[in-house]
């Protein structure tokens, strides 16, 4: 199995992406409190059931990418996550969804509240069209009421997404003068300046072309330092070379979860490593 | 196109080519030709209106014309300004009124409401815009009018009689209650228009907005809304020359009166009631010219309107200007 | 949090304020129809329908010359405006996506706002100034340059939604581009342009200002385009501006026919578009 596996992914780009500290995510400390535990998610829209019985961790500051082929469920798996799932007419969800064993799905958690704790990335970018580069990143604090020096607060999370030097001379400038890496980039600033604790993205890379996709990856390599983030991607090599944990998805059924590497070189189900060397998908 | 001139080919085709291509010529030609006729139409309604007119124009003095409130056809004297001004005020209460509820009506429907409500809401909406003139009249002139001579006229100068706009005698007729009848008539323009507008508003900027931890009035607010201003704006210049050409409900609840007052409550005349209720026993060419420049400004002001509207509606259906691929 | 409650208040407030735009504008209407069926009700009969008017308070009477004038005007109107109407909203469809179309196009979208009572001044001077005399013909000319810029929009509209993929399979069979165009894509479209028409019709029908002068108005049965002729629009104005109680009623009574008119034509209307648009799955 292993022979066929090393022909067919390149393992190359998956080291070359480890940071200085030299953390291999290969082993989870056991002891450490999951960041996120969803259990026996399930999710429908209308009658059609999309998600069954979803059970997985998410350990914290780290990257755990669902993957799996087109309809599989992992984005709606995605939304529910910070029940954006609900909002379609005719949609929900079920089961628990514990962020530090607090119950996401409860009656009595307001999901506005939750999106400021779980936040978001689209697959398209999506600034505010209306507004300047600064406002776009502000926006998520006026709307929260957050006080304090909103500028500064500005300057770091665009630091953080690596797009302060891109744009430090021309904060005022409309939010559509960017390119569409540097757009999706003010995206997870935007996302990041109201301080989430969980990052989620879907697909945040596939608009973009293969350099801005590159920035986006190391990116989310960065972020991992003090985010927890889960990805969804349909991009296998990706995954391999952003996550440390990966989630296989298909009809609706998590099939697998596990460490990574062992995802993608040793996976236990067949239907995993089927996907993975490309028999399907 | 020419005709193939390989003989192998000519010969295998079922119908010779040039005989199909005289019905593709004459199928254009005679489209184009009907296309033209709108143009025609156009050109038309502009030279037939500026020859009926054209007998004041010697008489008249434009500026004496648009600003005289002397409109006596007797002694030959047309001093415009009542029915300017009465046109004017109106439709400015008009929009003031529809306005706001023209757009709660579209946010509703769209997107705060529930969306069981939505069919049949939109549907009423249809039947308002269904209803001809002379029945909104009707209806104003029987029930709007004592309505707001023992209702609402009364309470407005109790509360709000300091400003000139409500005092007077309360007769139910005037401008007030053309006003209100104009709102009523035009809601289901601005409020359609609106509905399409915030349809095109693509749904992921709601969708960031939502995700940031807004609530839905929020994300309306500072996604939703600022893009589908300019839209907006189309569909009350829509709205608004619809109300400046209404002339049956008008002329039926506004008390044809060519006076010139503040108050709202007081009865008045506009452009489009004095040309419907003089122009059938108008008194000599001269008359009539004045009135068909009335109808000409009328004809002016209405299409400009409608074409900076038409503009601002395609404004936001393209996208975002500034946008960078 | 206290700013979350004012927001979720705020939230509520707006949802609760665009509700009553809802019921301000369907207030007005539920009265208005009901109104006019209660008020209009009492004086409907079949004698109603066939009578000439009566003088001032004479009982009975009717407004059967002002039907048939109705139906006689818009008839002919429909005559003119059809042919021009439709062919321009074909033209359109067809050849309309360059500079002459686009010009064309915006011209009609333009005239279509153009006050109706403007209309009836150009077809005084055409009709009425050159026979010296109203006539029924001159109503017609008015009603109809009315109708030709919304029926030439309102088909081009409806041509338009025939899926190209129609017209591509004619021509891939060898049939000439202008009989696709009348055989298969008019014919496909007819439906909508029969609902387009349709509309115009009601429309029409419910127009007052433009015939004030051209067709005037007329106590007699009359089915001759060169005399003046009654309608039921200027019959209601009349008996409603009048000081007499009894023609108030038949004001309502009128008015109650003229909506039954416009509404079946509306009705018939909206059930073609509907069934064209579940037919055509």
């Amino acid at each position: 199995m292993i022979s066929n596996m090393e022909a067919a992914i390149p393992m190359k780009p998956f080291e070359r992406r480890i940071p200085e500290s030299g953390r291999l995510s290969v082993a989870e400390p056991v002891a450490v409190e999951p960041k996120l535990t969803v259990g026996g998610l399930s999710a429908w829209y209308g009658r059609n059931r999309a998600l069954h019985d979803v059970n997985l961790t998410v350990a914290p500051r780290s990257v755990m990418a669902a993957i799996g082929p087109s309809g599989c469920g992992k984005s709606t798996f995605l939304r529910c996550l910070n029940r954006m799932h609900e909002l379609i007419p005719g949609a929900r969800a079920e089961g628990t969804l514990l962020l530090d064993g607090k119950d996401l799905l409860g009656r009595d958690v307001d999901p506005v509240t939750l999106r400021r704790r779980v936040g978001m990335v689209f697959q398209r970018p999506n600034p505010f069209p209306t507004m300047s580069i600064r406002d776009n990143v502000a926006a998520g604090l006026k709307l929260n009421r957050v006080g304090g020096n909103h500028d500064e607060i500005v300057e770091r999370t665009l630091r953080q997404s690596a797009l302060w030097d891109e744009v430090k001379d021309r904060l005022g400038a409309s939010a559509l003068s960017l390119s569409g890496g540097q757009q999706q980039r003010l995206c997870i600033a935007r996302a990041l300046a109201v301080e989430p604790e969980v990052l989620l993205m879907d697909e945040p890379a596939s608009a973009l072309d293969p350099i801005a996709t590159a920035k986006i990856e190391d990116l989310i390599h960065e972020l991992k330092e003090r985010y927890t983030i889960v990805i969804v991607t349909h991009n296998m090599q990706q995954a391999g070379r952003v996550s440390d944990h990966t989630a296989f998805f298909y009809m609706g059924d998590l099939v697998e979860v596990g460490p990574t590497e062992k995802i993608f070189t040793n996976p236990s189900e067949k239907r995993t490593e089927d996907y993975v060397t490309g028999k399907f998908g | 196109m020419r005709p193939s001139t390989d003989i192998a080919s000519a010969r295998a085709e079922p119908t010779p080519p040039r005989f199909a291509h005289l019905g593709d010529r004459a199928w254009g030609w005679g489209l184009t030709i009907l296309g033209g006729t709108i143009l025609f139409v156009a050109g038309l309604i502009l030279l037939e209106l500026g020859r009926v007119a054209a007998p004041a124009f010697d008489h008249l003095n434009i500026f004496r014309f648009l600003t005289s409130s002397d409109w006596d056809p007797v002694k030959e004297r047309f001093g415009a300004l009542p029915f300017i001004y009465g046109t004017l005020v109106t439709s400015l209460v008009a929009i003031l009124v529809a306005l706001p509820i023209s757009v709660g009506l579209a946010l509703f429907l769209s997107e705060m409401g529930p969306r069981r409500l939505g069919p049949p809401v939109a549907y009423a909406i249809e039947v308002l815009a269904a209803i001809p003139s002379v029945i909104f009249g009707l209806w104003g002139l029987f029930v709007l009018v004592p309505w707001l001579r023992t209702g609402l006229q009364p309470l407005l100068q109790e509360t709000l009689g300091f400003l000139p706009f409500f005092r007077g005698p309360m007769i139910g007729l005037g401008y007030l209650a053309a006003g209100l009848i104009l709102a009523l008539m035009i809601l289901p323009t601005i409020a359609s228009v609106t509905i399409e507008v915030l349809k095109t508003v693509p749904p992921a900027l709601k969708e960031g907005a939502l995700a940031l931890g807004a609530t839905r009035w929020e994300a309306i607010r500072i996604a939703v809304l600022p893009y589908a201003r300019p839209g907006i704006l189309g569909a009350t210049l829509l709205g608004l020359g619809r109300a400046l050409g209404e002339t049956m409900a008008v002329t039926m609840v506004i008390g044809n009166s060519p006076e010139i007052s503040a108050s709202l409550f007081a009865p008045g005349y506009t452009l489009p009631a004095v040309i419907a209720n003089e122009f059938a026993e108008a008194t000599g060419d001269v008359h009539i010219g004045a009135l068909a420049s009335l109808g000409l400004v009328l004809f002016g002001i209405t299409l400009v309107l409608n074409a900076v509207a038409q503009t601002l509606i395609r404004t936001v259906a393209r996208g975002p200007r500034g946008a960078k691929a | 949090m206290n700013t979350l409650r004012w927001r979720r208040f705020v939230n509520g407030f707006w949802t609760i304020a665009s509700g009553t735009g809802v019921l301000v504008a369907l207030v007005p209407l539920a009265s208005l129809l009901w109104l006019v069926v209660s008020r209009g009700a009492p004086g409907l009969s079949a004698s109603f329908f066939v009578s000439l008017p009566t003088p001032v308070g004479e009982a009975g009477g009717g407004v059967g010359n002002a039907i048939t004038g109705t139906f006689f005007m818009v008839g002919l109107a429909s005559l003119m405006a059809l042919p021009v109407g439709v062919g321009a909203g074909v033209y359109l469809a067809e050849k309309g996506d360059g500079p002459a179309g686009k010009v064309i196009r915006f011209t009609a979208e333009v005239l279509s706002g153009v006050p109706s009572i403007v209309i009836g001044i150009v077809a005084y001077g055409l009709i009425v100034a050159q026979m010296k005399r109203f006539s029924a013909l001159a109503g017609s000319v008015a009603l109809a340059l009315i109708m030709i810029p919304s029926l030439a929009r309102s088909t081009e509209d409806f041509i338009r939604l025939v899926p190209s993929s129609l017209r591509e399979a004619s021509l891939a069979l060898g049939v000439p581009g202008w009989k696709t165009s009348l055989r298969v894509i008019v014919p496909t479209a007819l439906g909508g342009i029969v609902t387009a028409v349709l509309l115009a019709v009601a429309r029409a029908a419910g127009e007052t200002a433009p015939l004030l002068f051209t067709a005037l108005n007329n106590q007699y049965w009359n089915t001759d385009p060169t005399q003046p002729t009654a309608s039921l629009t200027v019959q209601i104005y009349n008996y409603a501006i009048s000081p007499y109680e009894d023609w108030h009623a038949k004001a309502w009574t009128a008015a109650l026919v003229l909506l039954l008119l416009v509404g079946l034509l509306n009705l018939t209307a909206r059930l073609l578009s509907r069934n064209r648009m579940a037919g055509a799955r």
